[in-house]
């Protein structure tokens, strides 16, 4: 419990204090130290709290009701920021305000008036809330290290300086839209919190609005009307949701069967009481996750700073949505509205897939593919089994280890080559080896065998296959998994590809990559191998706990499923393998001689440049594939939303109905 | 024994060939002669080939890319000269822009007359060529052994 | 798990690239008389791998030579799954990063002409992963289990109940094979557009660790093919394994090639019309 409210109030209290320092170099030393804390504290809030059951937190009556009080003018302050924000909107987004007004008043409406269910236990602890604490603690905390530095040469190039100097003995007062800044990725820390920990549905609900808050600041950061614009998207999208969820407390409060404001309780309801909530909670599930036909607001987040794009749109909060489509996901299993649930996850990742193979743009491809694997955890929750729940706990953590760190190095690369296009990345393991073999093994880790993705795909055509709604769900859904996976593989291979080509031309000096970027990265990088190397403990520690105590409660089927230990060896001989071989390499490199690249006998400059017609001489250039004549980005976009919004439309009316 | 014998890859390039001996070089690789009867493939690629076949003299066009073939040449490698033109430079030889045969670049090994040489003179070169690859690989193999000594 | 299963794995690491190897020379014996040649001896390509040790390696980037060894090493792991009894979906995962390596090892040289041949190369993964991925799938709804070793002791049945299965997997078998109509990505034969593709910058001891991966992998597609009608016995499922195998040298040698998008279209086409509704009937058929 203390450890709870630690790492809830601390956030908030640290940004206070490092919005407050007064020197850039010491607010750098209270962002480390912050996050020192409060990584410190989810290790041992995991460590008290592994292989254990959850444990519910009853508050005292009279904490109770000023807390009570505090959220509800919260949630009136936030719609009232939200407004006076919304001064800026152009007249073709009047929605944003009539959504904020809609979604206060239902809150509103729920709060005042009738018989308010009784809330025995406001906060809760279980080993998945722990796994997800952990992620945004670790995770998130590094992030906020990377940031440190990069925001150090972001504002000083947005200041036409062009040496940033160095972070720790800056002696000039921080910027006010630094401090604002650091503020707000902490506040979206504690927010985070929030909502994996509380257990009173309105407590949520208002964590839920503060982290639509802070990515609407944050993505209109750099205040150019681009980022404004999507600022504004995203807030529309994720009002959309709001409301959605807003609908679902006053339904909960005022509607018929289940009159409860807990998060357990819903759940426990199943999915004969429980379904109507629970798809529309699941709405705004879908769009905080930027499922199509949502997904659009999270590539605008692009605009952002690397940072942001990695807190908030890759690791952290697109996983607030996921985090609680899992924790409704036994309301869903064997019901028509989770299988639709599942085709909306899954016609995402396989459009977002495909998409990604026409883009250039490194972080534009990063964000495809985080909407695709968010796809298919959407595809695990609505299966709602034990096994599938496996699944997509275990898909949150390798895809927010190895996306983290993807973004962030993308981050690095692009300050250290001044490019985020794919093609300007060729020969990176030569020019930038370190950054080049960290991208490497974040890229290994999202879509190869033996890192956790793939592991996550396994158990997902395993649980599938044995599904059973209708004639044809499982099939549909493991073939769509299997086309998805086809394109993943292309744009990632390619992309890898780039990376790992010899430099035609001697490759320029190296600048060092800044400290706290390295060590957000180093990090990220060994966290990626651990995920992997450590998944029996996670698993043990953290997962099994969670879907164990579900079948105790008899909300699902017991987990007859695990890993067969031949499984794991042959696993494990991979990942050796991936990790000895380079090794060995590096210890005795077999000593051949160096010849140029074959231009059919026409080399004039080594591999770089021919002899071509004319006696002329050509530079050699070669393009990745990028498919733009054979998938185009548009179609496939219009088919996915569309397509996804016609299912999110019939979950709707099929769960009222 | 050596393998290089049993399995010699070619590299085919017409230097500044009327295409005679090229057509005649092609026409050991079908049915009626078979090379590929004794492991004999046209590899179309330097750094797969043992054995270097060129046909025509060197003009100032092609002389780097003789060069440059020969240098993508993994050792053990030998050069076969095939037809006349690429003996001396033949009827070309006093043509302005003609350097004259092909041992005026790269070293060669077998000189294969004719114009244009007959399949199975071709065929005979290859074979000598072999038996000079095989040479060599010992003189490497041996050469080795004494800088490990 | 038995002793029995633990040397059938390790027997794949020492004679996989055997039998390889032996249909590799098959291949090019069977090729050479329906072109009515008489063909090079069935040892060929062992003659060839082993001149190729005698020769010297040139490289382009040392670690081309990496990336090489990854896509030997994942295909003996994946192999080695397969003869082990063990996961098959697993197998074929291995088998992708095997792949993928090999693209890395072309792309690695950065000739234009090694960079068209791997991307092709992956876009052929991308035609024929779907299908692959389908056939452990209905292996499963027909034994329910992904374990090789339960499917070979499967219902003497499973072949008919996957027959669109077995079309599907026939069709990518010949691009696995690197066969006309889909050899896109390396020719076996020179003096084309794309000289060798993948293996162009390849020489030497690096060109030998590819070749020998063919083989294994070789003897891995032929095991695959195998499971559909092992249940029938070793006598039985073995002759019929090996004429669909060769059949593969009769498409290769009546077709002209494909370009990509349409190897891509045809391969996504065979691999719903055969394979996904095979999946959806199979309800219907067992």
């Amino acid at each position: 419990m203390y450890l709870i409210s630690f790492l809830i109030l601390f956030s908030l209290i640290a940004g206070l204090a490092i919005a407050a320092a007064p020197t850039v170099g010491a607010q750098a030393l209270r962002i480390r130290f912050s996050v020192g804390a409060l990584a410190l504290a989810s290790v041992l809030l995991a460590l008290l709290q592994a292989s254990r059951g959850p444990e519910f937190y009853a508050l005292g009556d009279g904490l109770t009701h000023v807390l009570d009080w505090l959220f509800m003018a919260g949630g009136v302050a936030l719609a009232a920021l939200l407004l006076w924000f919304c001064r800026r909107i152009k007249p073709r987004e009047w929605y944003i305000p009539v959504l904020i007004v809609v979604q206060t008043g239902l809150m509103l409406y729920a709060e005042l008036f009738g018989q308010h269910p009784e809330i025995a236990h406001p906060f809760y602890v279980d080993s998945f809330s722990v796994l997800m604490a952990l992620i945004i603690a670790i995770v998130g905390g590094l992030i906020c290290i990377h940031a440190i530095r990069y925001m150090h040469d972001y504002l000083a190039h947005a200041a036409g300086q062009h040496e940033a100097g160095d972070v720790d003995t800056a002696q000039q007062r921080p910027e006010r839209s630094r401090s604002l800044f650091f503020f707000v990725l902490f506040l979206f820390l504690a927010a985070m919190f929030g909502i994996v920990f509380a257990n009173n549905l309105l407590w949520l609900f208002f964590f839920w609005e503060v982290t639509t808050l802070c990515s609407f600041w944050l993505i209109s950061y750099s205040g150019t009307d681009e980022a404004i614009r999507n600022g504004f998207r995203a807030l529309g999208f994720n009002l959309i949701g709001g409301v959605s969820f807003a609908a679902a407390i006053v339904w909960l409060t005022h509607g018929p069967g289940l009159h409860t404001w807990e998060l357990d309780q819903l759940v426990a309801g199943g999915s004969a009481l429980a379904l109507i909530p629970a798809v529309l909670i699941a709405v705004a599930g879908l769009s905080k996750s930027a499922q199509m036909p949502f997904s659009s607001w999270l590539l605008g987040a692009m605009v952002a700073p690397t940072p942001v794009s990695a807190l908030l749109h890759s690791s952290t909060m697109v996983k607030a949505g996921v985090f609680i489509l899992i924790k409704l996901s036994p309301v869903f299993h064997d019901t028509f509205a989770g299988l639709l649930l599942s085709l909306i996850g899954g016609l995402t990742f396989l459009a977002t897939s495909l998409i990604a193979v026409n883009q250039r743009n490194a972080k534009l491809v990063l964000a495809y593919s985080t909407i695709a694997n968010l796809g298919l955890i959407v595809m695990c929750a609505g299966v709602g089994t034990a096994a599938t729940m496996w699944a997509a706990i275990l898909l949150i953590l390798f895809h927010a280890v190895a996306k983290a760190l993807l973004f962030l190095a993308v981050g690095t690369t692009e300050h250290l080559i001044g490019s985020r296009d794919i093609e300007d990345m060729e020969g990176l393991v030569y020019r930038r080896p370190t950054i080049a073999a960290m991208l490497l093994v974040g890229m290994l880790g999202m879509f190869l065998a033996p890192f956790g993705m793939l592991l996550g795909k396994y158990t997902c055509f395993q649980a599938f296959l044995s599904m059973d709604v209708m004639w044809g769900d499982g099939v549909m859904l493991a073939v769509i998994l299997a086309f998805g996976s086809a394109p993943t593989l292309f744009f990632w291979s390619k992309w890898m590809g780039k990376l790992v080509a010899v430099p035609r031309s001697a490759p320029p000096g190296s600048a060092p990559i800044p400290r706290d970027e390295a060590i957000a990265l180093f990090s990220l990088t060994a966290l990626t191998y651990i995920a992997c190397a450590l998944f029996p403990l996670a698993d043990t520690g953290f997962v099994l706990p969670y879907t164990q105590h579900l079948a105790s409660l008899g909300l699902i089927a017991a987990p007859s499923f695990a890993m067969p230990w031949e499984t794991i060896m042959l696993m494990s001989i991979m990942l050796a393998g991936l990790f000895l071989m380079p090794l060995a390499f590096w210890l005795r490199p077999p000593r051949y001689a160096e010849v140029s690249a074959y231009l059919s006998g026409a080399n004039v400059d080594g591999s770089a440049s021919y002899r071509g017609a004319m006696g002329a001489e050509r530079m050699v250039e070669s393009r990745g594939y990028y498919l733009s004549g054979f998938l185009q980005e548009a179609t496939m976009v219009r088919v996915g939303l569309i397509g996804c919004g016609a299912l999110m439309f019939l979950m709707l009316i099929g769960a009222l109905l | 024994m050596s393998f290089l014998k049993k399995s010699p890859w070619v590299l085919h390039y017409a230097a500044t060939s009327c295409n005679g001996c090229d057509i005649e070089l092609l026409a050991c690789l079908t049915p009626l002669y078979d090379v590929e009867r004794f492991g004999i493939v046209n590899t179309g690629n330097p750094k797969h080939a043992d054995i270097f076949l060129v046909t025509g003299s060197v003009n100032e066009e092609s002389r780097k890319v003789v060069e440059n073939l020969y240098a993508q040449m993994p050792d053990p490698k030998v050069v076969v000269a095939i037809g006349a033109c690429a003996l001396s430079g033949g009827i070309f030889k006093d043509a302005y822009n003609v350097y004259g045969g092909i041992d005026k670049v790269i070293p060669v090994d077998v000189y294969v007359p004719g114009c244009a040489a007959r399949p199975e003179s071709i065929i005979d070169g290859v074979v000598q060529a072999l038996d000079i690859l095989e040479q060599r690989a010992k003189d490497r193999k041996r050469q080795r052994k004494m800088v490990a000594v | 798990m038995k002793p029995y299963a633990w040397s059938l794995g390790f027997a794949f690491i020492l004679l996989g690239p055997v039998v390889g190897a032996l249909l590799a020379g098959i291949d090019r014996r069977l090729t050479a008389r329906m072109q009515a040649r008489k063909g090079p001896p069935i040892l060929q390509p062992v003659y060839d791998v082993l001149k190729l040790f005698e020769k010297d390696t040139l490289v382009v980037t040392p670690l081309q030579t990496l990336y090489l060894w990854g896509f030997l090493f994942f295909m003996v792991v994946s192999g080695f799954i397969l003869f082990l009894g063990s996961d098959l979906l697993l197998s074929l995962f291995a088998l992708t990063v095997s792949g993928i390596f090999l693209c890395l090892a072309a792309y690695a040289t950065n000739s234009p002409f090694s960079n068209i041949g791997s991307s092709r190369e992956l876009m052929l993964m991308m035609a024929y992963e779907p299908m692959l991925i389908l056939v452990p799938l209905g292996f499963f709804l027909v034994t329910d289990s992904f374990r090789v070793s339960d499917i070979v002791s499967g219902s003497p049945w499973q072949v008919i109940q996957l027959a669109g299965i077995l079309i599907g997997f026939l069709f990518m078998l010949t691009i696995k094979l690197r066969k006309s109509p889909f050899d896109l990505s390396s020719s076996h034969h020179g003096h084309q557009e794309l000289v060798k593709g993948i293996t162009t910058d390849l020489s030497g001891s690096d060109l030998a660790i590819v070749e020998i991966g063919h083989w294994y992998e070789n003897s891995i597609l032929l095991g695959w093919l195998y499971l559909f009608f092992a249940p029938w016995g070793p006598w039985i499922a073995l002759p019929i394994t090996v004429v669909l195998f060769f059949a593969e040298v009769l498409v290769d040698n009546t077709n002209a090639r494909l370009t990509w998008s349409s190897t891509l279209k045809a391969s996504w086409l065979v691999t719903v019309v055969f394979g996904v509704t095979n999946l959806a009937l199979l309800p219907f058929i067992s």
